[in-house]
Order: C-alpha cells, then structure tokens, then sequence
C-alpha cells in the first residue's frame, strides 16, 4: 500500500471517528430547524409545499423535543432539502409547464 | 475605466443577441381554440369512445368496470345523498327563504352554468361557493366544503341539470381571460413530490392504471361531480376531489375554493363545454 493512500485511510478513520464523537446539539437542531422552516416557508409562499417536508419538520420537532438532537437536526436538513426541490420545482415550471399544453 | 477587450465584445455579442431571445409578447388567451384542441386529443386518443361517453370516466375506458358501473347504477349509491340534498334543497332557512332565492331559475338545470367569472367581484364563482355564500346572506352557518352536505346539495342541483351541455362562458373580460389561464397554468404545472401535474394522469395517462384504479381523462371530468367514491366510502364535491389529488401526489393541498382551485374548475369545466352534465356519479 503506498504511503498516499495510507495517509488517506487513516485520515478517513480519524475522521469517522471525529464526527461520531461530535453529538449534535440543542443549538444545531435550532439553526438546521431555522432554515428548513425558512426555506418551507418560501415553499408555501409559491403555494407549493411537499406533504414529505411537513412530515420531516414535525419529525424534526418531535426528536428535539425528545431530546434526540442528531435524529432532529436530520430530520431538519432532510426537511430543507425537500423544501428547496419543492421552490425549484415551482420556481421551473412557472415555463415548464407549458411544454405539457395540448396545442 | 478601461474595458477589457474580451467584455466590451461579449456585450455588443449580447446587445445583438438579447432582442432575438427576447420573450415575444404574450399571446391573447383563446380559450376557444383550446377547447377544440383539447377535445380533439380525447377524440383521436379515444376513437372508440362516443364524445357523450367521456363524461363516464374509467367507464368509458374499461369494459368490465363499465358492466360493474351499470349494475350499480341499478342501486346507485349516491342516492341517500340525493334524496338528502333535495330535503336541505327545499327546507327554508331561519329566514323562510330558500336557496332557490339565491339562484336563477330557482337553482333547477343550472348546474352546467358553473362556475361562472363574476365581472363585479372579478372573480369565479363556482356552485359550492355560491351554495355556501347563499347560506351567509341567508344567516346560516357555511358548510364544509369537501363532502356531507354540500355534496349532498350539489349532488341534488347536478341531477337537476343531467343531460345539459356543459355552458361555461368566458367573457371577454381580461380578469376572466386571466383566471381562465391561471386554471389552465395550474391544470399543467408539475407539483408534490411525485412531481405530477393534473395532466400527469388525465391527459397522458387515461384508461391506464395507477396502483388499483384506471384513470380517468379530463375531458368531461367535471361533468360527473360530486361523486360517491367507493375509496371514500361517501360522497365528495370537487374540492374533495381536488385536494386529495394533490394530497396522493404529496403536496400539501391548498384551502378548498381557494383562487386557484376555483381557476382550474372553470377551465376543465370549459373545456368539457358540450358535454352532458352527468352528476352525481359513482367511482371506485
């Protein structure tokens, strides 16, 4: 094995390890849930919200509440992710949509 | 301030370019010719299908449902709901009057002329709406807009009008040519996670199945509301049926008659113009 790919292997270990120990905090979950119901909120703004980013959110919710902060600030990226696909989808078909039209 | 060469050359590029690209001015709506093509699509998509038929939905897709169909339709299920609707139709309200004061010809074979655009409100006006706006002028509470009673009152005004042609006007009107493509845009636009438009199922889609059920097309939709679903194991108006739609798609279901809701119904109902009016009907 060389001497890169060695570097590599235990660098990847250190950092597994390094992120296992790094629990998520009360604080985390408050800014990942903060942008999530930011972006959700944009998402109903352009009255297309997603039933999947409402259930991530209370899941996120109900895991902060619990007290299980890596399971919440999840839940709330998994949440702000589907609101922004839900903000593209509606941001694109404003044109797309017209591609669809029987003419 | 110096330019460099290199973008002093892509803007005169762009400065050409941009007038071509520019978006051509926006098209007057006609609704006219839309309904023409739309109903055109069904007729070559469907040859075998009578043009009256396609108010029938799966029915007119599928021989073994349509043999099902008939023999409901020796008991059809909607009837309690009728019966029930005509009873709340005729009953006065607190007031002595009823709702045939709120509607021409007493709210009898009027159903085919909803929704309507409203030139003093500048908006659609659909039967529910009106149904539950004629209740608030008459004092009495409005009712839930997805099934139960107002199903139950709609089911009553439809029976009335079977077999009258679809009459849905568009005036011409900016406001209504405006809610007439806001319906059409939204009827087309992709949404939910499963990122399916109305069209997704009904024009690309119909007489196919998705999970246990066969699609229906859209034209003539409309013409079959409200409906008993046997999935629903009640009846249910056209939000019902809009809002669930948009539930099974997973997206989060806008308030029923909201603007857009009310848009999309008038234009799937003018663009099944022609077509009999045949609620209440029965789905799976």
């Amino acid at each position: 094995m060389s001497a890169a790919m060695k570097a590599i292997i235990v660098t990847a270990i250190l950092l597994a390890a390094g992120s296992a120990a790094c629990a998520s905090s009360e604080a985390d979950f408050k800014t990942a849930f903060a942008a999530a119901d930011a972006a959700e909120k944009e998402a109903g703004r352009l009255r297309n919200q997603w039933t999947t980013t409402e259930a991530a959110l209370a899941t996120a919710k109900k895991a902060a509440e619990a007290g299980n902060f890596d399971e919440a600030v999840k839940s709330a990226q998994d949440a702000e992710a589907l609101a922004k696909a839900s903000i593209f989808q509606a941001t694109s078909e404003k044109q797309r949509w017209k591609a669809m039209e029987i003419r | 301030m110096r330019i460099h060469p290199a973008l002093s050359f892509l803007a005169a590029v762009l400065a050409l370019v941009a007038p071509a690209v520019a978006a051509p001015a926006a098209e007057k709506p006609d609704p006219a010719a839309d309904a023409k093509a739309f109903q055109d699509f069904f007729r070559k998509k469907f040859p075998q299908v009578k043009f009256e038929d396609f108010v029938n939905g799966p029915y007119s897709m599928n021989e073994d449902m349509r043999k099902q169909w008939e023999e409901k339709e020796q008991f059809p299920p909607y009837e309690f709901a009728l019966e029930a609707g005509k009873e709340m139709f005729e009953k006065p309200f607190k007031n002595g009057k009823t709702y045939a004061d709120c509607f021409a010809n007493g709210g009898i074979g009027i159903r085919q002329t909803y929704p309507y655009f409203d030139d003093k409100e500048g908006k659609v006006v659909t039967l529910e709406l009106a149904l539950n706006r004629c209740r608030e002028a008459n004092g009495e509470a409005p009712y839930s807009y997805v099934k139960d009673e107002m199903a139950a009152l709609t089911a009553y005004m439809a029976y009335t009008s079977r077999g009258k042609p679809f009459d849905i006007k568009i005036p011409d009107d900016p406001r209504a040519l405006e809610a007439y493509e806001r319906g059409k845009e939204y009827f087309y636009t992709r949404r939910g996670q499963l990122n399916f438009s109305c069209a997704s199922c009904h024009v690309q889609n119909p007489g196919e199945r998705i999970r246990a059920e066969i699609l229906a097309p859209a034209l003539g939709i409309l013409n079959a509301m409200p409906i008993y679903r046997s999935e629903w194991s009640g009846m249910g108006t056209i939000s019902r049926r809009f809002t669930t739609c948009n539930s099974q798609i997973r997206g989060v279901p806008l308030e029923p008659q909201s603007e857009e809701y009310r848009d999309l119904e008038y234009y799937l109902s003018y663009v099944s113009n022609g077509l009999p009016i045949s609620g209440p009907g029965a789905r799976p």
